[in-house]
Order: C-alpha cells, then structure tokens, then sequence
C-alpha cells in the first residue's frame, strides 16, 4: 500500500474517542481532506523542486509505534545541552518519557499537547490558538493537524521570564521497523515574555524515520522568543520541519537551525508580522557530506510598517551532498519603513556537490530597504597558503577557514551552552579537532 | 641556513627566476632589492612553498635539506616564516585564536605538547607590548579591517610568536608611515639573534636605515646581478636600477 492510503486509511480521528463535535475534530476532518486531495508533494510543484521525497515515501512505516523503548538517561544524556539548567521534555518514538524529562516548574503552562487537548482548562486557548498560523493548503501540515496527538504545549504569562531554556527531545529507538513521527507543538509567548528552546530529533536506530514536525509559536506585543533547532541525525533519519510563528508589535523572535545530519532535511520557517516594530531573526548553518540533502524555505511576511527580518545561512558542502535555500520575503503595501536583509552564502567542497539558492523578493511598499546576496564559492587558496605558511596544516587551515565562515552565525546564539557545543559539532563535522573556543 | 643554488621557477610555464644562488648564514640578514616584476615575490613565495610556482631547475637547501617536496606548513614548522605583502583577511578567526592555533600546530609537529594556555597569554602580552600592539586588537578578526599598517605590525607580531629561524620579510616597508616603520623595525632588530637569519625584501632603502642589513643583492629579470654590503643599498637609493643594467649589459 502507498503511505498516502495506509495514511488515509489509518486516520485517527474517528473512533478514537474524540469528541466529534469539538472545533478540534472538525479542524482534524478538515486537514485530512486537504491531504486526501493533495497527497505528498511532488517536484512538479515549484516549492519542491529541488527536493524529492519520492525515495523517503517507499518505506513501510509504523504510524503508531506499539510501546516504546526504555531508555537510559545516560545513554542518551549526550543529545542534550546536559551542562546547563533547563526543562526537558523528552518523547521516545512518539511518546512522553517521564523519566527522561524534567518538567518542574511553576508560573506557566508547560505541558504535553495531549494533556492540552483534553483538559477541558486548555480548551480555550486551544481554539484560540490552534492550527491558527498553519499555511492550511500545505499537505504536510495537513497532515500532522490530521493525525495531532503528542507534542508539546507551553504558554509563557504576561511579563514572565523563563530563566531556563526548554529542550524538547524526539529520541526514534525504531523498534525494529521503519517509523513515521508527527510531533505537534503549541507555544504562546504572551506579552513581555521571554523564553528559549531547544529542538532536537534523534534516531538512535538503523532504521528509516521519517518525521513530520509541526511547531506554531505565537509571540505577543514585546515577547522575546529564541528558538534553536540541533539536526544532526543519523543518515536513515528524514526530517520535515513546518515551523509557523506569528509575531505581534515589537516582538523579536530569532531562529537558528543547526543542520549537520540527516538524510533529507526540509526546513520550512515562515514568520508572519501582525504588528509593528518587529523583529525577526532567521540564521542557519548547514555542513553535509556523503549524500545528504538540505532545504531551507524560509518566509517572512512583512504586513506591517517599521518591522526589520534578519536572515542569514551559511553552508558548506562535501561529498555529493545536495543543499536548497530558498528565501521568500513578501513586503506588503502598508508594510512601509521595512528593513529586510537577507544573505546565503555558500562553500563546495567538492566538484559533486550541489546547491541551489534562490532568493524571492516580493515588495509591494515604495519606502523600504531590502537586500539580499547569494554566493556560492570555493575555499580562497591565498587566505589557505596565509594559513599554512603560519604552520597550520592543510586540514586544520580549511577547518579554520570554514568555520571561520559559519561563525558570525554563531554569533548571535544567546546561550553559551549552545555556542560551545555548535562549536564542537562543526568541528567533528569538519573532522578536527582544534580548540574552538567561541571567541 | 639557507642555501639557494641555480634555482629557477615559474608560475603558469612562465619562467620568472632564472638562476638564483644565495647563501644566508645564522646570525646574518640579507636584503633584497630589485625593481618591479624583478622576481622578488616569486622568490619568497617560492622559499615559503607556495604551490602554484614551480620550480624547474636548482635547489633550495634549508639547514642542509632540500625543501622542495615540502608543503608550506611543514616549511613552517622547520622554522621557515613569511611575513606576507598583502596579508589576507580572514574574518571569523581572532589575532589570539590564529596565534594559538598556529604555535600549537607548530609543537605537535615537532613532538612537543600543547603551550599552556598561562604561557600563552604571557607570550602575546610580550609580543604585542614589543609591537606596541592594543590589547583589543588581538581579539578583532585576522587582518579584518585592519589599516595597511596594523597589518604589518600584525605580521611582524606573528613573527615573533612563532620564533622563526629564518624570515622572509616581503616589502614589510610597503604602506607604513614612519612610526610604524620604526615600531616594526624596532620588533623586528630585537628579534634578532645570532641563531636566526632574515632576508629583508624592499624597493627602497628606507627600511634599511632602521633594519642594518649585512649583505645587500639586486635581483634584475630573475637574477642577481650584484651583491654587496650596506653600501650598495644607499648607492641603488642614489642612482637607480639602470646603471646596474648597463653594467650587466655592458659586461
């Protein structure tokens, strides 16, 4: 059977004890037609052009994984930023580990969207906020609103500070079969709320995962959101990333996508501007090798005037790995005084290696200032003889040069924890091993 | 030290040095001078084993082992330093974290363990008082913005760090104005020794005045045509190139 039929043959939504009259049903019934009639994406249609999913749709995936794994935290305490102080929120083959996970805290909601579905408390905010941001033509997303069943819920109060960063963990043990995840998350940053996240999938098996993430993140007036996301899975793990924020007046959100690993990794970051003054801040390092392919489609709807978007990604790429950035801005005619910068820059490593960058630039307002550049290059043989000829071997002077590259990426990371362990991936990445030390 | 016999090299099937012998001894400094496209670049960039110049013919001996299958890197760790024309920028990579990088390359190829990091930090407080160097210049990018001069203290800096045997400075001189010509003269007189030699290559002889050099050749169309001492660098800064041609051509 195809998994679009095993999908559609297998939705949930009815006679799994839902509630068929609830708003959330009917939003359900609503995405698994649109998916019915749209299917998964096709390289016909211009957003997916570079990146296929074909190979990805052969495998026989268990959609409810049965049980889960047990797990011990030192066996895994390795895929967490474990020197810092956080909450943890850790989810093994789809389902909430206790065990794994620290969740104490008081002074705001910090939950799993399956508690937030049903407890009558969150309904509320549930229907106020829910599927809200989604781009509802989109299949994917279609799709995991259709088969929505764990992820998680967090609501930050007016004017509350969250000392500590969330990290949120999708550990896949495979369980001996291919599987499919669909974790859904809902985060409401209400007024002057500060908070950061964590994000990380992880397989820890031989198997085909494929994941298909959904986070819709509202940020209200003045909140401060930083959202980092570590890929770096294992080659048979496949990752789709549909991130939606929403942004109200003078808000500043900031996402930075870390992506070392993977199979195939589509990234789909899109913020929406309702207010002004606003802040948004899209940054991303990508360094592959073997045949590894990433896709960052970024989006940011600039609707309002006096806003500013940041964007840049850096990418170095070996072997026969393959990379897509495709970077749409939409400045829309009220959305005067816009500041839009937009840059990807890219490094190939090797003569088999592709990318391909398309900048979209849709302005309809006559008073704004918006760049973008894309560059795709070599590494400079004179700065590499400079390096060398100081005594830095060949290796090592490239692996300088390259993370010299990505580094003003990392610059604007705001917990060190992070900084240093980015530090520590790209130079494993880059095979090295040289005191990166974050200056 | 360095022992240069018949060397000749091109870039491209270009012949640019057609025949150099130069002998530099521990303890000497020698300078080259020579007008434009003379082969002066060519002939540092040759010694400190930069890939796209070839060499066809002679060699080069550095403390009796002939350099040529070397890469640049191990030049370096022989002992071997270039103190670059133009230095490349290279934004991301701090002053610090180069330097660091640098020397502790330089100790595992010779077998040696990592400097500690104290020992660093007192070796680039004393390296960079000697170059009159701010502090907050160290943590800034490699080269990145720096003005032609901070570039050159910047290289004579790195010099001292890495402590070479032999140095090749390469118009060190050019885009200095006097007080950082006597600041990086001054760094680099102090860094000698009579273990170490340099090789000074200028247009002029301005740089000599700070930086007293022990012989003085004139490399002419890929040769040198005439060595001497100190004197010959004040009677080129006179006269000119062209009676040295005419006497090369008259001989």
């Amino acid at each position: 059977m195809e998994l679009k039929d095993k999908l559609v043959s297998s939705f949930p939504a009815i006679g799994d004890g839902a509630d068929t009259r609830s708003t959330l049903h009917r939003i359900r019934i609503e995405a698994m037609k649109q998916f019915e009639y749209k299917g998964f994406p096709s390289k016909k249609e211009e957003e997916w052009k570079y990146t296929s999913l074909n190979a990805l749709l052969k495998s026989d995936y268990s959609l409810f994984p049965e049980g889960k794994n047990k797990l011990d935290l030192e066996d895994v305490k390795r895929y967490f930023i474990h020197d810092i102080d956080s909450y943890r929120l850790t989810f093994v083959d789809g389902r909430y580990d206790e065990e794994l996970s620290d969740m104490a805290h008081e002074g705001f909601d910090i939950s799993l969207m399956s508690t937030a579905i049903e407890n009558p408390e969150y309904r509320e905010v549930i229907e106020r906020y829910f599927n809200k941001t989604v781009n509802a033509k989109d299949s994917l997303t279609s799709l995991n609103t259709a088969f929505l069943k764990e992820g998680v819920f967090v609501r930050i109060p007016k004017g509350k500070l969250i000392g500590k960063p969330i990290q949120i963990l999708h550990f896949s043990t495979g369980n001996g079969e291919a599987l499919m995840l669909q974790p859904r998350n809902l985060i409401v940053v209400s007024e002057n709320a500060q908070v950061q996240f964590i994000e990380r999938h992880q397989s820890l098996s031989d198997h085909e995962v494929l994941t298909n993430s959904v986070t819709e993140i509202f940020a209200e007036k003045r909140a401060v959101v930083d959202y980092y996301k570590i890929q770096n899975d294992k080659l048979k793990a496949s990752l789709i990333d549909n991130t939606y924020i929403s942004q109200e007046g003078e808000s500043n959100v900031s996402v930075h996508t870390f992506s070392f690993g993977g199979k195939l990794t589509r990234n789909n970051l899109n913020f929406y501007h309702r207010g002004e003054r606003i802040e948004s801040t899209l940054k991303g390092v990508t360094i592959l090798g073997e045949k590894q392919h990433v896709d960052h489609h970024t989006l940011v709807n600039h609707a309002f005037p006096n806003c500013e978007s940041h964007q840049d990604y850096k990418g170095i790429y070996a072997d026969r790995s393959t990379g897509v950035f495709n970077g749409k801005v939409i400045v829309e005619r009220e959305a005067q005084k816009t500041n839009a910068f937009q840059q990807n820059n890219n490094i190939l490593l090797d003569d088999r290696a592709t990318v391909n960058t398309k900048p979209q630039l849709e302005i309809f307002a006559d008073d704004v200032k918006c760049s973008h550049g894309c560059t795709i290059g070599q590494l400079d043989d004179e700065a590499l003889f400079y390096l060398r000829s100081r005594g830095i071997p060949t290796k090592e002077a490239k692996a300088l040069m390259m993370y010299a590259f990505a580094n003003n990426v990392l610059e604007s990371v705001r917990i060190p924890e992070v900084k240093v362990r980015i530090n520590k991936l790209i130079a494993k990445k880059l095979g090295v091993d040289m005191g990166f030390d974050g200056e | 030290m360095l022992k240069i016999q018949n060397l000749q090299a091109g870039v491209e099937g270009r012949e640019i040095l057609k025949g150099i012998d130069l002998e530099v001894n521990a303890g000497e400094v020698h300078a080259i001078m020579g007008p434009n496209g003379s082969g002066k670049s060519t002939l540092s960039s040759v010694i400190a084993g930069k890939e796209e110049y070839e060499v066809s013919g002679g060699q080069i001996l550095f403390e009796g082992e002939d350099i040529d299958e070397l890469a640049a890197e191990e030049r370096a760790h022989k002992g071997i330093f270039l103190s670059f024309q133009y230095p490349v920028e290279i934004p991301g990579v701090s002053v610090t974290n180069f330097m660091r990088t640098a020397i502790n390359e330089t100790r595992k190829a010779r077998g040696l363990e990592e400097m500690p990091a104290n020992e660093m930090l007192k070796k680039i407080r004393e390296k960079s008082e000697l170059l009159e160097i701010d502090r907050n210049f160290l943590s800034r990018s490699l080269n990145e913005g720096f003005s032609g001069g901070e570039k050159k203290r910047n290289e004579i800096f790195q010099m001292a760090m890495l402590e070479p045997k032999l140095a090749i400075l390469d118009e060190t001189d050019s885009g200095l104005d006097i007080d950082a010509l006597r600041i990086v003269s001054n760094g680099v007189n102090k860094l000698r020794s009579k273990d170490n030699a340099v090789i000074v290559i200028t247009h002029y002889q301005r740089l000599l005045d700070y930086i007293v050099p022990d012989f003085v050749h004139v490399l002419l169309d890929g040769k040198i045509v005439k060595s001497g001492t100190a004197e010959l660098a004040h009677e080129l800064e006179e006269k000119g190139y062209d009676w040295i041609k005419q006497e090369k051509v008259s001989n």
